[in-house]
Parts: structure tokens; sequence; C-alpha cells
């Protein structure tokens, strides 16, 4: 315990150790686990939730919290799908769809950052109160599952770009914005709001810019999510990704951002989505009954959240 | 003038006046709506929300950030529980509260143990533990709706038991007087606010903070387990989702009846009248004749604008 003693802080250590143990499990209970192809498809699935818990990390570093995303990604996958058909369904539709989802991704968080940070609602309650209006929204864009995508969407989606797996293309893509804004001031002055709010305020730092601009972020990888999924379904559905937010979260903190806002970073919640995904997968091939799965994958994480909150503390 | 302006920022007559405007547009859109006995039915739903929301409410007031996410888990457990210990039996309806209500206090001490000892935050502890407890509840179940309720217990529920007035609403009456009784009359009482609004202040003064917050979780779990064995009697069977729909309406409930998310400060009896606030709205929109997609959004939409009233957090700049 004392060398973990040096990890003050530094919750994604622990997570990244996680990782290993879970990878490791996983290679021996499934023998073609490390093919090309089964990784591909690991990191396929978990790339929605990947996106989702980049978005919220920022805004959880600022010290809100943001429960609308999974009706963000079900209201951006309604709208990209209408506008695609309504366009025709060509390349230059499915271009348009994507901008316009983006779009909207972004306008839902701006709808939630200025309630929040400009009215200074809370934001549990007010971004639970703007999913119903989202979710709302989304039935009424497509009140019933369907409406196909074109065929160059999906299949581009599960093919290469260049050469590259379109999957890990976007991971890159996210990653660089990650990284990028990592090292831009913004990140510093986000988890002052977040650490210090009252001490941010008094040096002057534009407060309500930067939360704003934090819930935009998180809508913005909503869509993401959404429109990953949307190549994962193919098709469109107002009630997708309900379950994103809340395992968004347990992401989120076992990367190593405090709840309470101030420390962390978007890179150790990737780590996070990660094990919240490979739990999921080594239980799958563990042969556990399946009534038990449920419950040990339940135990395992909030085992997991408890520790990290724990190991990191002395 | 003031007066009149103090008077109207009070939460307990904002959400009563959004109570009399909701009758009154419910009456004027649909004649009948707000008769008796539509009444009575109304406050019947409400009453399971209540009770939900006595115990988010305590928590609530302790501080801390204080929140109980694992509540909707929790009913779900309690109506599975009683489902099962009662199987249509009416004899076994008292056994079937107790588990229920033993089985959520429990959990509650857990979530408590993990709140305070380990210093989990409360929202990531009480989300870990509803994905436990769903797991739990697809054991339990094997995946299969199981149990039903006693006929007693259905009729408490939703039979008058008194001038037309079914049991729940009297055990929600008493509730709520016990619930002002003892936040306001007694120790117990008095040091909640006490822990919730300044914590190191009231450990220096001598009060056991932590044992406090603890037993709070624990009394949420414990009305959660009670709400659940309502629930069953109000549905009649269980499903292992069914106390979802619970979690975030009764954080609600809370805000609307002026309680700070902040903790120490605001009353139970605020709670009631935003529980029944909540699904008076709900009702009305519903007879409305709009389509859910309208409903939805006015929902969400009407809460906001109640949440301009209060709710709000505080200025930064003095």
């Amino acid at each position: 315990m004392i060398g973990l003693g040096k990890l003050g802080g530094r919750t994604w250590v622990v997570t990244a150790a996680a990782l290993a143990v879970l990878l490791v499990a996983n290679v021996i209970l499934q023998h073609n686990f490390l093919e090309p192809s089964v990784i591909q498809s690991n990191l396929t699935t978990f790339l929605p939730l990947v996106l989702v818990a980049i978005g919220q990390t920022y805004v959880i570093l600022g010290g809100d919290i943001d429960l609308s995303v999974g009706a963000i990604v079900a209201l951006v996958n309604v709208v990209t799908v209408t506008v695609i058909a309504g366009l025709g369904g060509d390349g230059t539709a499915v271009v348009l769809g994507l901008l316009v989802g983006m779009g909207v991704g972004i306008g839902c968080g701006l709808i939630n950052g200025l309630i929040i940070a400009g009215l200074r609602f809370q934001p549990i309650v007010t971004t639970f109160a703007t999913s119903i209006v989202f979710s709302g929204l989304a039935l009424w864009v497509l009140p019933q599952a369907g409406l196909p995508v074109p065929e160059p969407y999906w299949r581009t989606y599960a093919g290469t770009i260049v050469g590259i797996p379109t999957v890990y293309v976007i991971y890159f893509v996210a990653f660089l914005i990650a990284t990028f804004l990592a090292a831009r001031p913004f990140m510093t002055r986000l988890k002052a709001v977040g650490g210090q709010r009252a001490a941010a305020f008094q040096t002057g730092l534009n407060l309500g810019r930067l939360r704003v601009s934090a819930f935009a972020l998180s809508g913005l990888f909503g869509a993401f999510a959404s429109l990953c999924l949307t190549g994962e379904t193919a098709s469109g559905d107002p009630l997708m990704g309900q379950s994103l937010a809340m395992s968004a979260i347990s992401a989120v903190v076992l990367g190593g951002t405090a709840l309470a806002g101030g420390v962390g970073g978007a890179l150790g919640s990737v780590l996070g989505a990660w094990v919240v995904g490979m739990i999921g997968s080594v239980i799958f091939f563990a042969g556990l009954p399946f009534e038990y799965q449920t419950l040990v994958q339940g135990l395992i994480i909030l085992a997991a959240l408890a520790g990290g909150v724990l190991v990191t503390r002395r | 003038m003031n007066r009149f302006l103090e008077l109207a920022k009070n939460p307990l007559v904002i959400s009563s006046a959004a109570i009399l405007a909701l009758l009154v547009i419910g009456e004027l859109v649909s004649p009948g709506f707000a008769r008796g006995d539509q009444i009575v039915r109304l406050l019947t739903v409400s009453a399971i929300l209540g009770i939900a929301a006595a115990g988010q409410n305590l928590v609530i007031l302790g501080g801390r950030e204080g929140i109980d996410l694992s509540i909707g888990a929790v009913i779900s457990l309690g109506a599975v529980i009683a489902g099962n210990v009662m199987n249509g039996s009416d004899a076994a309806i008292p056994l079937a509260f107790a588990a229920a209500c033993f089985a959520g206090f429990l959990i509650g001490l857990v979530n408590g143990l993990g709140v305070t000892y380990l210093r989990i935050p409360p929202l990531v502890m009480t989300l870990g533990m509803m994905g436990v407890i769903q797991g739990g509840l697809v054991v339990l179940s094997r995946g299969v709706p199981s149990g039903n309720a006693a006929p007693a217990l259905m009729a408490f529920v939703s039979r008058s038991a008194f001038l037309g007035v079914p049991g729940i609403l009297f055990v929600w009456a008493a509730i709520i007087v016990l619930m002002a009784l003892v936040l306001k009359r007694t120790r117990f009482g008095w040091s909640i606010y006490a822990v919730g609004s300044n914590e190191n202040a009231a450990v220096l003064t001598g009060l056991p903070a932590r044992r406090i917050r603890v037993l709070l979780y624990g009394l949420a779990g414990l009305f959660g387990g009670f709400t659940g064995v309502c629930v069953i009697g109000y549905t009649g069977n269980s499903f292992i989702s069914v106390g979802d729909q619970y979690v975030l309406p009764s954080v609600i409930a809370v805000v609307i009846g002026g309680t700070s998310l902040s903790g120490g400060a605001g009353s139970y009896t605020g709670t009631a009248l935003g529980a029944i606030a909540l699904i008076l709205l709900q009702s009305v929109l519903t007879t409305l004749n709009l389509e859910f997609w309208g409903r939805q959004v006015i929902f969400g939409v009407t809460l906001l604008l109640l949440m301009l009233l209060y709710g709000r957090q505080a200025r930064l700049r003095v």
C-alpha cells in the first residue's frame, strides 16, 4: 500500500492496471481475443461509451453533470436519419446529415449550458428536465424506430477510410481533440471553475462561457456517439442510447475525474469506458449463468468505483 | 409589498399555487377533472411518489451532495420481495412490508457506510448500488415476473377505506405529520439540518455526523422498500424495473418542494406538495389531447419554468 500512496490523484494508473488485468483475463477466457477482427469488433462496441465519456469529462471537470446526453444521442440519431432520407440519401445527403446531427448535439449542449450557467439552475435536475424535452422532440421527429440509412453510411462505418478501419480513425480523431484540448488554457481554466468556483470567479475567469463550452462539448461528443451507433444499427431509433449517460458517469469516475470537479482528464475517461466495456466482456466469456452476469458486473463496477476512490485518497 | 414578495417566494406557496392552477386548468380542459373521486385518485398516485421522495428528501437534507439514485432499484426490489412473500395471501401482508422495508434499510445502510466512511461521492455510490440491485433482481426473479399482490393490499392502495379515501392516503398523511414533527420538533430532526448546513460546526458541537448520515441513507432505503410494496399494491404484480420511473421524479419533487440540493434547508411538507404538483401536471397534460411527444416537451419545459421560481443557485457576486 506504500507504493499506492504515491498515486495521489492518479486514479487512471489504477484503472490502467485494472484494464491490464481484464485484458489478461479476457485473453485466457476467449482464445481468439487478440485476433485483429475481434479487437476491432470490441473497440467498435465500446466506441459510443468512450465518446460520451470524453464529453461528460469536460462537464464534470467544470463541476457540473449532464444526465441528458442519452436523450441527445437519440435526438441526433433521428434528426440525422431523417435529414439523410429527406435529401435523397446520396453522398451529399449523408455529409449534410452528419453535419446537421453534430449541430443538433452542440445546440442541445448549448441549451443545457445556457440554462445552467446563465440562469444558475441545478445541473442534475435541469439536465433531467431537458432530457425529457429532447426525448420528446426525438419522438416528434421520428415516432417509431425505422427509416434505414443508405448503405454507404454503414458500409463506411464498418469498413475503412484510406485503408484504416473507420472506427480507428474515429478513435484517433477523438484522441486528437482530447489531447489538443488538454494542452489548451481552456482545460486549466475549466478545472479552476470546477475545483474552486469562487476563486476562479475572483480571478476574472468567464465562468459562464467555460461552463457553456463544456456542455457544448458534451453535446458534440454525444452527437459523435450517436452517429457511430447509427453506423452500427443502420437506422433511426428515438429511444436509442438511454443507458449511456449513467454508464458514462461511471467511466469518467473510473478514469480518475473527481465528481466534485477540478481534477482529471478525458484520456482517463477513455480508459474508464474500456474498463466498463471489458468487465462486461470478461463476464460474458467467463461462462457464468446468464442471470448472474448483471449482478457480478454491478458488483465489480461498484468495487472498482469504491477502490479507485480509496486508493487515491491516502 | 415586501411581505407579499416574501410570501410569493415561499416554496410552499408556489407549489400550492401551482396545484390550484393545475386543478383549474384541468377542470377547464376536461370538466370533471377536479371532481372528488378524481382528486382522490390523483392523490393516491402522488402518495406513492411522495413516500419515495421522503427518503430522497432526507438524504438531500443531510448535505454533502446527498442523493439516492438507487431508490428506483430499491423500489423494484421491495415490490419483487413483497410479491413473492405475499403471493396473493392477505395474511402475509405485514410480513411483506417488514421484509421489503428491512431489505431497503440494509441497502440504504450500505450506501450510507460507503458515502460516509469510504467517502465515495453519493451519486457514484448510489449509481453503483443501483447496478448491483438490478443485477440482484435478475438473479432473484430469474428474469421472469413473479409473485403478486394480496387482495387486501390492492384495496389498501385503490379502494376506499373511509369516506371514499383509500388507506394509503391516511398512511401518507401520517408520514407527512410524522416527518414534520421529527424534522422540526426533535433533536434528531434538528441535527439533520445542522449536519446538512454546516457539518464541521455540527461535529464541533458534538453531533455524530457520520452516524446520522448513515442512518439517513438507511431510512431512504426503508422508504424505498415501503414504496415498493405500495407500487405492487397499485399495479398488482411486479417486474424488475418497475421502480426506475421514480428515481429522478423523486429528486424533482424534493426540489420543487423547496429543499435545497446543497442540503440543510427545506421541509417534507414542501416535498409532498411538490409530488402532488408533479403528478397533477402529468395528469393535466394527459387530458390535453396531445400526442405523446408534445406532452413530454411541455412537461420538460414546465419543470424548467418551475425551477426558474426557485431551486436556483446562489450568485457568486455579492
